[in-house]
């Protein structure tokens, strides 16, 4: 019998719009140091980030931010060219296996530095989508319009999510302080500058846990009672825009029913409605507070937070089940749902 | 408490200089469909699928795992990206590993590859971030003044190198799909190609390879249901260390010493070259065969040479390295490391043909990467542990 996984401790960096001039690993290193002291360790039994090289310009920059860890002594580690919320999906399997009872997560990004929606041109099919130059607000916009026109939504729906979003997040310290969404004009039609992530640098870390370590590390660890990630077909063409199977399989895999708090990796705001649907989140689930993706995307942690923030709403008291999701992919291609409880058996 | 965990399936390309003649997901589908063939699966049997390669700008694509699901199956179901730098191959098979012995799944396929001639990996790998010292030197020149520290330090002759490069060739003459195949490769042929990074020559090095390396993982329920023997998982490790300390010991890092002492707690060995039948070890330039050697514990610090100079190391010597020609007879990056863990799969399967070890029983596959600072092991066996 495996025992129970927790997060029992989630750090952030005060995230920014702009370039302050520091590097990924200096932006790591205050996050790695605070969660240290806030759970008391230096050493962890495994390791694991996730990071993006097209970000940074450059191969390896997961190498580089190895100096933040201080991993010396060797430590037990590895790296997903993936959201971070994967390499804690990696550390949780590890420490399923029983190898080991603590597990340090973390990533970073600065999307300062690249122009994010010519980037993600890069992730799609080389051979037929590539060469037709789509960016990754053009897709989003392919989306949202399909959204709208099956769902019978209005862009003034779009708009009450950014609203509600920057609100949340003006509220959120962590957060980047962005007006109420006004009449700007169309980014790629339906998707106005609103409707988009803002440029962030940001980065974040987790520590799991198991068992009694989890007791120990934490008054009121968040356990993690279903975590499963699924993909849909990569091709714009080969599935319904309009809705997320793969989120909905994730959600029903790791029981998504039930939640009061739902952090959603949604870049942009049809994205949220859409995966308020596949997830079964209805309207007494309280969404994004902490002000999502719309408010901060510091892109490889912006996942990671997504499952940080729910788990501190049961680290804090304030809610016993809350749902931390992970997307990645052009159109949500692929999801992760990782689902926690203040209550040791879900 | 871990489940155990088994290779049922081995599946590679041809690795060439050039595969024009596929895509880079009808490369990787080449490999995963012989695994599926050898583990007498079709893709519907399979319940996640892993993959793993070298950085996204080899191929000039990010987040490959999004446009290769859909040729690989995935749809529907779980598919995740590792990235370890050179021993990405070996650690996404441990990745594959865990999701069996964290007993999330029962049949997984892993793959690990690398399309070098969609660009050029010394380029690709010399980018570097503003503020930093670009060296613009590739791997060779990086790794080239540990090798000479390393001689140094053990007072090797300078032919040893050389005695590795042709071994190599020789066992890679034996491997269906082994890269470079130089028949009557020779030292006086090594010795007469250039000096390309000092003291590495053009012959004591990798190529660079166009291929992939699949697997099928299971647990044991799915394991007892398989055609073949399977390949038991004996103990898995990774360790990692920064790249640039005072201080570091780049020529035997601490990191490799760590990983194969771990490895070899968890499968009870405590003399590697007595217990282990056949290793296959990242050997990227010939001089990290001895260099390894030592790291690895298959002989005592500055003993790596001798070993190689008598032979051991050869496929008729008392513990063969890199029977299949290893990653100087074969080079696609990102799968560089599986293929060395699929090859020791292979061994104490029975089913690594020409160039099997007699009654190979257990066996090291190994892969390193970044600056000498990334390790990924594991020990497989013919028996179940």
């Amino acid at each position: 019998m495996t025992p129970p996984i927790a997060v029992v401790a989630f750090v952030q960096t005060t995230h920014t719009g702009h370039d302050t001039g520091l590097s990924e690993t200096e932006l790591l290193a205050p996050v790695i140091t605070e969660i240290k002291e806030r759970t008391g360790r230096k050493r962890f039994g495994f390791t694991c980030s996730g990071s993006n090289d097209y970000l940074a310009g450059a191969p390896f920059s997961f190498v580089a931010a190895l100096d933040a860890v201080g991993a010396w002594p060797p430590i037990a580690e590895s790296h997903v060219e993936m959201d971070a919320a994967w390499a804690l999906y990696e550390a949780w399997v590890k420490l399923l296996s029983g190898e080991t009872d603590t597990a340090l997560v973390y990533g970073f990004g600065k999307t300062s530095q690249v122009d994010t929606a010519e980037m993600l041109t890069v992730q799609l099919d080389p051979y037929h989508l590539v060469p037709l130059g789509v960016d990754g607000v053009s897709l989003a916009a392919l989306q949202a319009r399909a959204y709208l026109e099956r769902s019978g939504a209005e862009e003034d729906d779009l708009t009450a999510v950014a609203a509600r979003s920057r609100a949340a997040g003006r509220a959120n310290p962590y957060a980047l302080d962005l007006p109420e969404p006004s009449d700007d004009a169309y980014a790629v039609a339906p998707l106005r500058a609103s409707d988009l992530p803002p440029v962030t640098d940001g980065a974040a870390a987790i520590v799991l846990a198991s068992g009694d370590a989890a007791r120990d590390l934490c008054e009121r660890p968040a356990w993690i009672t279903g975590f499963d990630h699924r993909a849909d077909p990569h091709s714009p063409g080969a599935r319904d825009l309009s809705r997320s199977a793969s989120a909905r399989l994730a959600g029903e895999r790791a029981g998504a029913a039930g939640v009061q708090v739902a952090e959603l990796h949604a870049r942009f705001t049809h994205e949220e409605l859409i995966l308020r649907e596949a997830l079964g989140l209805g309207d007494d689930v309280t969404v994004n507070p902490s002000g999502g993706p719309l408010a901060a995307d510091p892109m490889m942690a912006t996942g990671l937070i997504r499952i940080g923030e729910a788990a501190a709403r049961v680290h804090d008291g304030t809610a016993t089940r809350v749902l931390g999701h992970a997307a990645s992919g052009p159109c949500l291609q692929q999801n992760l749902v990782c689902v926690l409880s203040g209550d040791h058996d879900g | 408490m871990a489940e155990r965990c088994a290779v049922i399936g081995v599946g590679q390309t041809a690795y060439r200089t050039r595969r024009p003649d596929v895509s880079v997901p009808g490369l990787l589908r080449e490999a995963a469909a012989r695994a599926l063939e050898d583990a007498g699966l079709t893709w519907t049997d399979i319940d996640a699928v892993v993959i793993g390669k070298a950085p996204d700008l080899f191929e000039g694509m990010t987040h490959p795992e999004a446009y290769l699901a859909d040729a690989l199956g995935a749809a529907g179901k779980p598919i995740m990206r590792v990235h370890t730098a050179g021993s990405v191959g070996g650690s996404t098979a441990l990745v594959a590993a865990s999701l069996v012995r964290g007993g999330v799944h029962d049949r997984v396929l892993t793959i690990a590859y690398e399309k070098q001639s969609e660009s050029n990996a010394t380029w690709a790998l010399t980018v570097n971030t503003p503020f930093t010292t670009s060296l613009v030197v590739g791997a060779g020149g990086y790794f080239a003044p540990h090798i000479r520290a390393y001689m140094r330090r053990s007072g090797a002759p300078d032919h040893v190198g050389t005695l590795v490069a042709v071994k190599d060739r020789e066992n890679a003459l034996k491997n269906p799909y082994a890269h470079l195949k130089i028949p009557g490769i020779s030292r006086e042929m090594v010795e007469a190609t250039p000096m390309l990074w000092e003291p590495i020559r053009y012959l004591e090095t990798c190529p660079s390879s166009d291929g992939a390396c699949a697997m099928v993982l299971a647990s044991e329920s799915a394991a007892r249901r398989a055609p073949r023997p399977a390949a038991w998982v004996h103990g898995t490790a990774m360790r990692s260390e920064p790249i640039f300390f005072a201080g570091r010991d780049t020529v035997s890092p601490q990191g490799g010493k760590d990983c194969a002492a771990d490895v070899y707690r968890q499968a009870g060995i405590t003399d590697p070259r007595a217990e282990l039948d056949c290793a296959e070890v990242y050997v990227p330039f010939s001089w990290y065969e001895p260099m390894w050697l030592e790291n690895l514990g298959f002989c005592g610090e500055g003993e790596g040479w001798k070993l190689t100079e008598s032979g051991a190391t050869a496929l008729t010597g008392d513990i063969p390295w890199n029977p299949s020609g290893g990653v100087l007879s074969s080079n696609p990056i990102g799968a560089s490391g599986m293929i060395r863990f699929a090859e020791a799969a292979l061994q104490v399967r029975g089913m690594a043909g020409e160039h099997q070890v007699d009654g190979a029983r257990r066996a090291l596959g190994h892969a390193y990467g970044g600056g000498a600072q990334f390790f990924a092991m594991w020990i497989v066996g013919s028996d179940r542990p």
